[in-house]
């Protein structure tokens, strides 16, 4: 961004470079994307959704009456009769954190107009986030069949089972969006609509490579509030 | 006049921000406006009536949608009023309402006029139409997104009116829904109504989401040449800063709507702390209800300024056109809004002194609460020091303007008795905090709202309201208002409980029932009132005389389009370039007592003021 020119108006470093920038007429955010805005903004806005969820979790455990239920023990996997705290989410976090190494790899090769290593990557962070999703599913479906639920559980405070599926799910919910969205992205590059300048099917707008960092955004942020629900709720 | 002009020196007419009037010589620069830094936006214009009017991307389509969708919702908000008042002034004429009936109708009423008529009203429909207009925009940046906020916002309204039909009709727990009475049997509509309530505020948020990004990222980021952030018109700022607030404050009334959805369609308990119910113990236990106080409020408080500050931006723009003076110390009136809209995010749990808090927290939200006096109050000065020595036009506008500022300042005062804890454990519940909250946010916004509508009704529709039923509208209103709400703090005061259905046998019984009658008959008079100005519209559209281009002689980009109603596009071949603040009103020297935004310093510089 700091070779960027823009006719009239010298971008300066720091403070006073913010200060110009905000006094002067136009944009506030000198050469940023319209698109790029919003995606920060609408992820400032999702900051405090999760905030919400998080700080009720937070509140939620620390006043109800029942013991809640020791994490590194419901939360462990068997490994050959030996239980392994942990082992499943680890693992996610890790494909998780992974795809988001994909992600900005896909935004650097779109830049580069590097179309095919472009669409190979960002089909890989898909798949990443694909995984992460069905591990989450397999998470789910042994809690459901060791008898937590939402509205209970055998190991200890009900809102165990409430705050997981919630945070979880809506935390899930994005990622599956976010796969969504991978999927729809890998087609359009591969197909090569930033090049022929194709009209978007439903806002019949023009697209371009900053798209493709849009969305890395998105699912940076993601991996980003995994990374809190992982320390709030795994390691707590 | 005064001293200052009788030394003959001749004063020269100059923008605001150029005084290099030193050497008195014209820089050859000094209308020199930078490149433009984006491109043309590229609009997608619709082909068929149903892509024009009804899925229309133009955000001033969208606009007049928004608007005329919250006026519905307000219409039915209002006759719930009629309902209350009706059951409240004379209960042996309203046999037909039960106690689950009134509580209905409370919590509709409140629910409605709040976040369906006001927060829409502002945001939606004057945000969208004026934004882009009054930024030098073609239109909003994402316009596609801009039309699914709208069709997500009617279809919240949908959901809610919905609720009026399903079995056990709508939720009945009071607008702010506190758990666990709320979704426990007993309460009028504890069964779909609540639900559908939850679903409706959730999809609110969702379509307020996509329209709030809209008219930030317009705002910050698609302003035409020369448009700095301190030559925009105060009613952009009141909006933006009301959308920021609205863009970290909705967050949380989604997430209490996600858990408390949880808490009545799963058995979480969330909210919901150990019950006894006859005897018999319920599922729920261990959740925290004070937990949703604080995520509802946490929403509710910026909520209050959601709606106060468009209308404080507003209200200075109208007021500096109609009294021909620049706005007083506008920098000064931009931070103020900037620094309500901040503290509005630590005021929250003044809403909850009775609630069993700390009473330290007490101690700190009435802090937190009274310091926003301080910015609230600059404003006024502000406001009545731009009428001051103004050339003031008592027109509608006006009046409405007016009207506004002596109901703010009541309703802000009374503001302050319930900021401090121990004045507000007494008047806790009464009538006196409906009375304080009905003045602050729902008179006054209201005001400006209809001052807004007669100001710019000749844009949108291209004519002139008639004056005079405005004045009957305004004086009717104004003083029906007084009178609607003025007793009610004397009621507050001798103790009379707000939500009760009836009140029995109580010690107060004898002195509240008359002016329980007075004040219903005031707010059906009132009621009815608004419906002058609906026939205004009507008649206007139909008979009204045609508007000239910019009727109100005023300097924002809005009255300088290519044609009146602007078109899709809005400014025609090329987009303005502005030059100025948009409040050059009454320049000395100037040619005429305005001098438009577009008007480049060139062209008033070193014109010679005429000896007074």
């Amino acid at each position: 961004m700091s070779e960027q020119k823009i006719d009239g108006f010298e971008l300066k470093p720091g403070f006073k470079g913010m200060a110009s920038d905000t006094g002067s007429d136009q944009t506030m955010f000198k050469g940023v994307h319209w698109g790029k805005a919003m995606m920060w903004i609408f992820l400032l806005s999702d900051t405090f959704v999760f905030s919400c969820f998080l700080i009720s979790y937070m509140k939620g455990r620390g006043s109800t009456i029942v013991d809640w239920p020791n994490t590194s023990e419901v939360f462990s996997l068997y490994v050959g009769g030996v239980p392994v705290p942990l082992l499943l989410i680890a693992i996610m976090t890790f494909v998780l954190i992974t795809s988001s190494g994909t992600m900005a790899l896909a935004v650097k090769y779109g830049y580069e107009k590097n179309r095919k290593m472009c669409g190979w990557l960002i089909l890989a962070t898909a798949v990443g986030g694909l995984t992460f999703v069905g591990m989450q599913v397999f998470e789910w479906s042994k809690l459901i069949h060791e008898g937590v639920r939402p509205w209970g559980n055998p190991f200890g405070a009900s809102q165990f089972g409430s705050f997981f599926f919630m945070i979880t799910g809506f935390h899930g919910f994005h990622v599956s969006i976010g796969v969504i969205f991978l999927f729809i992205y890998t087609y359009k590059v591969f197909a090569g609509h930033y090049e022929s300048k194709k009209r978007g099917w439903f806002t019949k707008m023009k697209g371009d490579y900053v798209e493709i960092e849009i969305l890395g955004l998105y699912w940076h942020f993601v991996d980003l509030v995994w990374v809190f629900i992982f320390a709030f709720f795994y390691l707590w | 006049m005064s001293d200052e002009y009788n030394n003959n020196k001749s004063y020269q007419a100059q923008s605001s921000e150029v005084m290099d009037g030193s050497t008195g010589s014209v820089n050859p620069d000094i209308d020199y406006v930078r490149p433009a830094e984006v491109g043309e936006q590229d609009l997608y214009h619709g082909h068929s009536f149903i892509e024009k009017w009804v899925f229309c991307q133009d955000a001033k389509v969208i606009g007049v949608q928004y608007f005329l969708t919250a006026v519905f919702t307000g219409i039915v908000g209002l006759i719930l009023s009629w309902l209350m008042r009706l059951q409240l002034g004379f209960p042996e004429l309203a046999g037909f309402m039960t106690a689950e009936h009134y509580y209905q109708f409370v919590t509709m009423h409140g629910m409605i006029m709040v976040v369906y008529f006001l927060t829409a009203l502002f945001l939606g429909g004057f945000g969208n139409y004026l934004i882009p207009l009054m930024v030098g925009a073609r239109d909003m940046v994402f316009p596609y997104v801009n039309m699914l906020s709208f069709w997500m916002f009617f279809v919240a309204v949908a959901v809610l009116m919905a609720s009026f039909f399903v079995p056990g009709g709508p939720t009945g727990a009071g607008w702010t829904l506190y758990p666990p009475q709320t979704i426990l049997e007993g309460t009028p509509g504890s069964g779909m109504g609540i639900l559908l309530m939850l679903i409706s505020l959730s999809l609110f948020v969702i379509g307020f989401t996509m329209g709030g990004l809209n008219y930030m990222i317009t705002i910050l980021q698609a302003r035409t040449r020369g448009m700095t952030l301190m030559r925009m018109p105060l009613t952009v700022w009141g909006i933006f800063t009301a959308t920021v607030l609205a863009m970290l404050a909705f967050p949380a009334l989604l997430v209490s709507a996600i858990m408390m959805t949880l808490d009545k369609v799963l058995q979480t308990s969330f909210f919901m702390p150990t019950i006894l119910k006859a005897g018999e113990v319920l599922e729920y236990g261990g959740g925290s209800p004070i937990l949703f106080q604080h995520l509802f409020w946490f929403f509710g408080h910026p909520e209050v300024y959601i709606v106060a500050l468009p209308a404080f931006g507003i209200v200075s723009d109208l007021i500096s056109v109609h009294a021909r003076k620049n706005i007083f110390g506008y920098r000064m009136m931009v931070w103020a809004i900037v620094g309500i809209g901040g503290l509005s995010f630590f005021v929250w749990a003044h809403h909850m002194y009775v609630s069993g808090m700390n009473p330290w927290f007490g101690f700190f939200f009435a802090t937190t609460t009274l310091i926003i006096a301080v910015p609230t109050a600059m404003k006024v000065y502000n406001w009545i020091l731009t009428l001051w020595r103004g050339n003031i036009r008592i027109n509608t506008v006006m009046l409405w303007c007016l009207g506004f500022i002596v109901t703010f300042v009541n309703g802000g005062i009374t503001g302050i008795f319930l900021g401090n804890v121990s004045v507000d454990v007494p008047l806790s519940d009464t009538y006196f905090v409906i009375a304080h909250f009905h003045m602050v946010m729902g008179i006054a916004p209201l005001m400006v709202i209809m001052g807004a509508v007669y100001h710019w009704f000749p844009l949108v529709a291209g004519k002139m309201l008639h004056e005079g039923l405005g004045k009957w509208h305004f004086w009717i209103t104004f003083l029906g208002a007084y009178s609607i709400y003025f007793p009610m703090h004397y009621l507050g005061f001798i103790g009379v409980p707000r939500r009760y259905f009836e009140m029995y046998d109580s010690p107060y019984m004898t002195s509240a029932v008359g002016m329980n009658e007075f004040i219903s008959i005031a707010a059906f008079i009132v009621g009815a009132a608004q419906f002058i100005l609906v026939f205004n519209i009507i008649k206007t559209l139909k008979t009204g005389k045609k508007a000239e281009q910019n009727p109100w002689k005023a300097n924002s980009l809005e009255w300088y389009t290519s044609t009146v109603p602007p078109e899709h596009g809005n400014f025609g071949e090329r987009l303005p370039v502005v030059h100025r603040w948009p409040y050059d009103f009454s320049v000395p020297g100037a040619k005429d007592d305005f001098i438009p935004q577009t008007t480049a310093p060139s062209e008033v510089i070193h014109t010679e003021v005429e000896k007074t």
